[in-house]
């Protein structure tokens, strides 16, 4: 028993230190794959790529990854279940819309902007000062909805973060009209959004100095980055006094608490910390979308990342990445793709992806009855659901002796 | 009771904690009424009375679980009534708990470094960052936490989780927990339940240590008559809710409304040959 802990730790060590590696070289070898080798290939292969791992497939699933990723830290790290992070995404990508398009053209603000050609006025803020300006926006609304909810306990905290994450988006479908003053647009939301500028990079040779809808290749570079922070900065965060208060918390409030832990506070950090990376995430979407609406940000975003996290290992941030890629792909291209296929091999006409919900909760139901712990587990649950607790085995001892008394 | 008014006559010792006309009423229900409470610095004492006689209410009164409907609280100089249960835990009250409460899926070094969190500073940036000030704190957290393992004899399983630690040692753990706050005063609650004479008489010599080596007063629930005589300075008798006794080992032995209280009137159950 007690090697069994110590060899466990180690070797997820290991895991730790080899997996940044791995993910590095895919995206790398991902980059020059689409970059250099796909265009020269024959028009079959593609096609092949393109219909079942075009690059906006790519791109989106990093940023629901990051998504997932930022969920994780409320969820898996401080065990807090929240239902309504989709609410953070919305935000983030509104605030993009915001300062990074015509769309206040009552404004002409540019501020190492990359407005269009012709879309001069409105607020145009560099995409690089977006992000941070998104995230600490994200994690300021993070506290002020957190504040109250935090205080209520597992079920009653998750339908309330539910509530918040059906009412942020209403608020974007009706803050067309704010006595007068247009905030979002109504339904028609914002578009099109400000490109990507390159700074200094747009020297090296081929990358433009904007990226505009269709460069991709580039894109999955920005978005790749994006991730590789959120996931950095999980990783970095889970190591320090802030990381054991949380896990502290997710084991015994009670206990935590006399212990010198303040709850609120430290289940804010939580919140703030996951409502930033949301924002973060939002952002980016919105420069992948071109433009938000409010259609885009459904109650259903939040249970897919949530399933995310839950496929993915609750707690492991590699396992949350894997389960993000995984589901994001099945969700956005795989399905389809299988269903197109199937239906031209069999002759039928099945709609198959609009059964992903179906699929997903099937999902969920075969993890959670074969391997309840995720794909790729923290060391800490694996323990949990895999060996029984030494106290439980000599409580059956003392149990089995007591009969034969 | 005679026994509660000489001590308040003599000369004030330094105190580690006061409590004063401490009353907890839930809805209807007196739990506790009207009980005044030291600890001296430096000093071993001892929490007793019957099932029901409010002990454990007045232990959560002292941590801040509860806020006393009347009565103040004091830790040291300082007011602590109705503060969080945190913040009166950093200003050093530090607490064991009659069913063990560990952080079960932390190693025993992590559960030793939570408690130490109301010492240290470092936020969400500086934690990112890996800041010089963060490196040392956590480097400087570590060596403490291992002291303190070592101190309470378990430094051989600080990387093991908790979950897997033998019952004696989780005991022990906790024990080191509470020490990293830093106390002034440590409470214990029911700490020898679940144990062996031996290892009870060995848990009295452990007690004595830690007073005398960490210079900590120790509050102590407990059931276990032989161990609250042996290691207690001055004993406090709770019964239905209010003080009926307090003072040395000795007092209380031969206290009659002790014996009534344990023994019934008629002494004819329960608790004969330790009390």
């Amino acid at each position: 028993m007690a090697t069994s802990a110590r060899g466990g730790s180690r070797s997820s060590l290991q895991r730790m230190r080899s997996l940044p590696v791995l993910f590095t070289v895919l995206a790398v070898l991902i980059f020059i794959f689409y970059q250099f080798i796909l265009g020269n290939l024959v028009q079959p292969v593609q096609d092949f790529v393109g219909g079942w791992l075009p690059l906006t497939a790519v791109n989106q699933c990093l940023i629901w990854a990051t998504l997932a990723v930022g969920l994780n830290i409320v969820v898996g790290y401080a065990g807090l279940l929240d239902l309504g992070y989709v609410a953070f995404w919305a935000i983030g990508g509104y605030v993009a819309a915001w300062i990074m398009s015509p769309f206040f053209s009552q404004w002409k603000v540019n501020i190492f902007g990359s407005a269009l050609p012709g879309l001069e006025t409105g607020i145009h803020v560099n995409f690089w000062l977006v992000l941070p300006i998104g995230a600490a926006f994200c994690a300021f609304w993070g506290i002020i909805i957190g504040a109250p909810t935090l205080r209520l306990k597992s079920d009653y905290l998750a339908l309330v973060t539910l509530g918040f994450g059906e009412i942020i988006p209403e608020v974007f479908r009706n803050a067309g009209d704010v006595n007068g003053f247009n905030l979002s647009n109504g339904t028609k939301g914002i578009d099109p959004l400000d490109p990507i500028p390159t700074g200094p990079f747009h020297l090296l040779p081929g990358v433009p100095a904007n990226l505009g809808p269709f460069d991709n290749t580039y894109k999955f570079v920005v978005y790749g980055l994006l991730c590789a922070f959120a996931i950095f900065v999980s990783l970095r965060i889970r190591v320090g006094r802030l990381g054991r208060a949380w896990l502290a918390i997710r084991e015994d409030e009670l206990a935590a608490s006399m212990m010198g832990v303040p709850l609120m506070r430290t289940k804010l950090a939580a919140y703030a910390v996951g409502a930033a990376l949301g924002g973060i995430g939002g952002v980016a979407y919105a420069t992948l979308t071109n433009g938000v609406s409010p259609d885009s940000f459904q109650f259903a975003n939040s249970i897919i990342l949530l399933a995310m996290v839950v496929l993915g290992g609750m707690g492991n941030v590699w396992g949350v990445l894997v389960g993000a890629l995984i589901l994001e792909w099945i969700n956005s291209t795989g399905l389809a793709q299988f269903g197109t296929s199937f239906n031209t091999a069999f002759g039928t006409s099945i709609e198959f992806s609009s059964y992903n919900f179906l699929i997903f909760g099937a999902l969920l139901i075969i993890m959670m009855l074969f391997r309840r712990e995720g794909l790729l587990p923290e060391a800490r649950t694996r323990q949990v659901l895999q060996e029984p607790e030494r106290g439980e085995l000599e409580a059956v001892g003392a149990d089995l002796e007591g009969t034969a008394v | 009771m005679t026994t509660a008014e000489v001590t308040t006559e003599a000369p004030a010792p330094p105190l580690s904690m006061r409590a004063e006309g401490i009353t907890i009423k839930f809805g209807g229900l007196t739990a506790v009424r009207n009980v005044s409470f030291t600890i001296p610095k430096g000093s071993i004492v001892s929490l007793i009375g019957p099932n029901g006689a409010g002990k454990t209410t007045f232990f959560n009164v002292l941590t801040g679980l509860y806020s006393p409907t009347f009565g103040r609280v004091y830790l040291g100089e300082r007011d602590v009534t109705g503060l969080a249960p945190h913040r009166i835990a950093g200003l050093g009250l530090a607490r064991t708990f009659q069913n063990i409460r560990l952080f079960n899926l932390m190693t025993a070094e992590e559960n030793v470094l939570v408690a130490m969190h109301s010492h240290m500073r470092s936020g969400v940036f500086r934690t990112v960052l890996h800041s010089g000030q963060q490196r040392r704190e956590e480097r400087e957290g570590r060596e403490v936490a291992r002291e303190l393992l070592e101190f309470v004899g378990i430094g051989r399983v600080r990387d093991e989780y908790a979950r897997n630690l033998s019952y004696g040692d989780q005991r022990r753990l906790e024990v080191a927990r509470a020490l990293a706050l830093q106390p002034q005063v440590l409470l214990l609650d029911e700490p020898t339940a679940g144990m062996n004479p031996q290892e009870s008489a060995r848990f009295v010599d452990f007690v004595h240590r830690v007073r005398d080596e960490q210079q900590i007063a120790v509050l102590l629930i407990e059931h276990d008559m032989s161990v609250v005589m042996r290691v207690s300075e001055r004993i406090t008798v709770l019964d239905q809710g209010e003080k009926i006794a307090e003072g040395s080992p000795a007092d209380i032995r031969n206290d009659q409304r002790v014996v009534e209280a344990y023994l019934g009137k008629t002494g004819t159950e329960g608790y004969g040959s330790d009390a």
